[in-house]
Formats: structure tokens, sequence, C-alpha cells
């Protein structure tokens, strides 16, 4: 029955790690940036959200506040740092972006310092408060929340590549910008559209994580982490961040129960399950997209 | 009156230059084919024109207003459009999202997801169908309806018929003859002479970055454009091929 709670444990922390990973997915699949930047950008949503709240602002309330504002600077960051970047090549975002992470952590350690911070105060009883499935199951309501505005999320960037007229545009410019601008989509507009679509989403995960756990102006590398094994896993599309986050969320609880029942050594639990499924399934896909470049896995195997 | 103006443009990619001072006038409701051989920089002073390759020298003018500096996307908004070499589509998206896509730069005008559908009809079963699914002939057509959904004053089209079974280039020329019909300012480039000449007033002949050749499409013999194309009077003056 353990399993069975830590399993469901794991989908819900999937809610998390789908939100997080999905600003990653989208900036990697509309510009080919993978932004190094993005843990600690998700912590600069958190901290500012805690400059709110500990001037008495609710931390949901917050939130109207800091998405925008966050928002705002990724178009900025487009305009200001990746565009520049990408003229130099696809190795060079990387390292701004690599830049900009260190930037991050440490304006935020010489402004906040290294002290442990979370949202637990401000949500009250939502910081423990779950429904009882069964004697062994219990889910909180928080996890709940987070996977439901997971989904929202997801649906939600869905609805808007899919169905308005910038979604389209932003589709277009994504497979081919050249040809995007010849048809009079302004591709500097579309693709600060979509930082700043990164940017928001990576600041509500990173509120999302004051409220389920603490932060510290360094936590920024670990999500990193997290979010591109999702994105990995789940196959680099915007529900595969689900799905992979899902994977992932699995994978570390279960991992931890088995370091709890003694199976593992503590170096196997929590991330460390998680990094060997995302190694796993990356090596898997290596291995797939090799086979595919040699005429698919029945003509090789066809051949041995 | 003088709706596009080239003047003096040099445009290179790195090293090699791939047009050498070119200047152009294109009239109002003028048709203009571009002719010459591979490499010859057709394509480059077209994709010039439509702002996606920066010259490094000279003036395009439209209007009498100076869009050198102006980008890609502003251009189609003034009215210059351009159907890029092998067609260009967004493969992912459906046919009718490629069409309402151009449709967004906002110019207003006759030209609408179903007048497309009128002009190709065999686009409208298609509608839903992603456009890499297409066939070639399908996939020219969709594009060129693409670049009329931006309602273009000029419309720059970059060997519209290359890759195309003849039956399919019969049915995009018998679009672009309807179009002329309305008045569409167009610039051409072309390989098969035939059909350039057939049906452009003018016709203006590139050989290695330069116009060697310019005048009445109806003043001029084939003879004339095949010596210009291939360069024999100047090869014969240099003593040798170029």
């Amino acid at each position: 029955m353990n399993w069975l709670d830590q399993v469901i444990q794991g989908i819900l922390l999937g809610g998390y790690y789908a939100i997080l990973a999905s600003g990653l997915a989208l900036l990697f699949g509309v510009m080919r940036v993978i932004n190094l930047a993005h843990g600690d950008l998700a912590i600069l949503g958190a901290f500012l959200a805690l400059v709110l709240t500990d001037h008495g602002v609710d931390v949901w309330v917050s939130l109207a506040v800091v998405l925008p504002v966050m928002a705002a600077g990724g178009g900025l960051l487009y305009l200001g740092v990746l565009e520049r970047s990408l003229r130099s090549g696809v190795l060079v975002p990387l390292l701004s972006t690599f830049g900009l992470a260190i930037v991050i952590e440490n304006l935020l350690f010489e402004k906040f310092g290294a002290d442990q911070r979370s949202f637990f105060s401000s949500i009250g009883t939502l910081a423990y408060s779950s429904w009882q499935v069964t004697s062994q199951i219990t889910i909180g309501k928080l996890d709940v929340i987070i996977l439901c505005t997971a989904i929202g999320v997801l649906g939600g960037l869905q609805i808007f590549l899919s169905r308005t007229s910038l979604g389209r545009a932003m589709r277009a410019t994504a497979e081919d910008p050249d040809t995007a601008e010849l048809v009079g989509v302004n591709s500097r507009a579309v693709y600060a559209m979509a930082t700043a679509l990164a940017l928001a989403t990576a600041a509500l995960a990173g509120v999302f994580l004051g409220m389920r756990q603490t932060f510290d102006p360094y936590a920024g590398q670990a999500q990193l982490i997290f979010a591109f094994e999702a994105v990995v896993i789940g196959g680099m599309t915007l529900w595969g961040t689900l799905v992979g986050g899902i994977v992932l969320g699995i994978a570390q609880t279960v991992g931890n129960q088995m370091v709890a029942e003694g199976w593992l050594k503590d170096v196997w639990g929590g991330a460390g399950a998680g990094h060997v499924v995302f190694l796993v399934v990356l090596a898997g896909r290596l291995i797939y997209g090799a086979l595919e470049e040699r005429g698919g896995v029945r003509t090789v195997l066809g051949r041995a | 009156m003088t709706l596009l103006a080239v003047e003096g443009v040099d445009a290179r990619h790195g090293l090699l230059q791939a047009v050498r001072g070119v200047s152009l006038e294109l009239a109002e409701g003028e048709t203009l084919a571009l002719v010459g051989a591979n490499g010859a920089g057709k394509t480059t002073l077209l994709r010039t024109i439509a702002g996606a390759h920066r010259p490094s020298a000279g003036r395009v003018l439209f209007e009498g207003r100076d869009i050198t500096s102006s980008p890609a996307h502003k251009r189609v908004r003034a009215g210059i459009t351009l159907v890029p070499e092998g067609r260009r589509l967004f493969t992912n998206l459906t046919v009718e999202e490629n069409l309402g896509l151009a449709a967004r730069a906002g110019r207003g005008g006759p030209w609408t997801v179903e007048a497309v559908f009128e002009t190709f009809p065999m686009l409208e079963p298609l509608r839903r169908r992603r456009a890499g699914r297409l066939s070639g002939g399908e996939q020219q057509a969709t594009a060129i309806g693409r670049a009329l959904m931006t309602n273009p004053r000029v419309l720059l089209l970059d060997e519209v018929s290359l890759g195309l079974a003849p039956v399919a280039v019969e049915g995009v020329y018998a679009s672009l003859r309807s179009l002329i019909e309305r008045g569409t300012t167009i610039l051409l480039v072309e390989q098969d002479l035939g059909r350039a000449l057939s049906v452009a007033d003018r016709v203006a002949c590139m050989l290695e970055g330069r116009i060697v050749l310019e005048g009445a499409a109806a003043e001029m013999t084939r003879e004339q454009v095949v010596e210009a194309y291939f360069g024999l009077s100047r090869g014969r003056r240099n003593g040798g091929p170029a």
C-alpha cells in the first residue's frame, strides 16, 4: 500500500515538474534555446512573491503582480540578451543564460542572504491539509491544486498555440523564422512573447515550489536539472512535459521509498532515482535515434 | 508610376558577391521577368527586395520611400510579398493555417481564404490537411495563395514552376495570368524562357550578379536573351567564356 501511495505522490509531484518544465520546453521548441537560467528565474519569481508577502500581500494575490512582471522581464531578456546571443550561433545562448543564472543567484544571495524561505506561513492550513483516501494514502490539497494548475497551464498553452493567431505565428516562426517574416510575422515580437510566457510559467513554478518546500538563492540549479530531465523524458513536447514530469516524480518518490525500505543506499534516493530514469530514457532515445539513421530498428535487426 | 525601385544594390553571401550594382524599376501593374542562369543572383536580388537579405550597398525604394533598412515583415505590411523558392510552407500547419497566418499582416483587400480557394479550387478540399502532406503542385498553389493573402501590391515570385509536373505548371501560370489581369505588379524569376517572355511585359537578364539585358518582352528575340543568359557576346569580346 505504501508503494501505491508513493506512485500517487509521484504523479502529484509531476504536476509541479510539468509547470517548471513547460517554459523550458517552450523556449527550446520555439527558439532552440536551452535556457540554463530557467531554474534560477523560477527562484527569482519566488523571491519577488516573497517581497510582496513580507509586505502582507496574500501569496495567491502576489501572483497577479509577479507573473506579469516576470513576463515583461522575459520580453526584455529576449531583446537584451537572447537576440544578440542567437545571432552569434547556437552555443552562445548556453553561455549567456549560464552567466545570467550565476548573476541571479548572487544578486539574490546579496539581497536575501542564505536563509531558507517558504510560503508556509502565507498559505495557512493549505500547507498540510489533505484528503485521507485510505489509512495509507493521503492526498495533499496543495498538490492537487498544483497538478490541476499544470493541466490548466499546458491546456492554455495548447489552445494558445493551436487556436489563436499569435499562437499560429509562434508555431510558424518555430518552424521557419525566415519565411515567417516573409508572410508578415514579426519574428522578434514572437520570440519576445515566447520568452515572456516561459518566464511567467517559471515564476509560477517558483512560487509553487515555495509553497511545497523551502527555497534559497541557490535552489535554482537543482530545479533546472529537474525541469531538463522532465523535458527530455517527455520528448520535448508540451504535453510531454507532463508525462516526463510524472515519470520523474514517480521515480523520485518510489526511489525515496526504496531507500526507506533499505533496498537502496541513500545516494540512490529521491533525486538519484530520477537521474537514473532520465539517463536510461536519454540512452534509449540516443540508441533509437542511431538505429533510425541506419534505416530503422527492423532493418538493423534483420541485418544482424 | 514607379512602384518599386532598386538603386545600385550590392548583396553578398559572406565573401561571395551575388548581386553587383543592380538597378531596376517596376511600374504599377507591370510584370517583369528576371531570367538568368543558376547562380546569377536572381534569388538574392528578390530576397533583398523582400527584406530577407540585407544589401551591402544601394537602396530599395517603395512608392518613393527608402525601405532598405526595414525588416521583411514591415515590407509585407507595406505591400511587398515574396513567394520563396522551394515554396517554404509551414509543414506543421494546415493549408488554412498557412493562409490565415499571412492575413495577420492586416492589409485589407480582395484576397481572403475563400478567394484563394476560388482561384485554386484544388485546395478547398485540402484546407485542413497539413501542408507537409500536399503534392508539389498543391504546395505551390498554397504558397502563392499564402502570399496573396497579404494582399500585396508587388508580388515577387521565385521559380514557382520549379519541380512541378507540366500540368501543375500550367495551372500555376493560368492563375498568374488572372493575377496580372487584376493589375497586380509582379516580379517573376523564371528558368523557362518561353514562359517568361509570354507572360511578362518586360524582361531583365542577369549574369554574374549584373543585369546585362533589359527591355520590352515583345521587342526581344529569344536569341538575344539566350546570348545574354549565357554571356555569349561578352564571352566573345573577352576572348573566352566567363
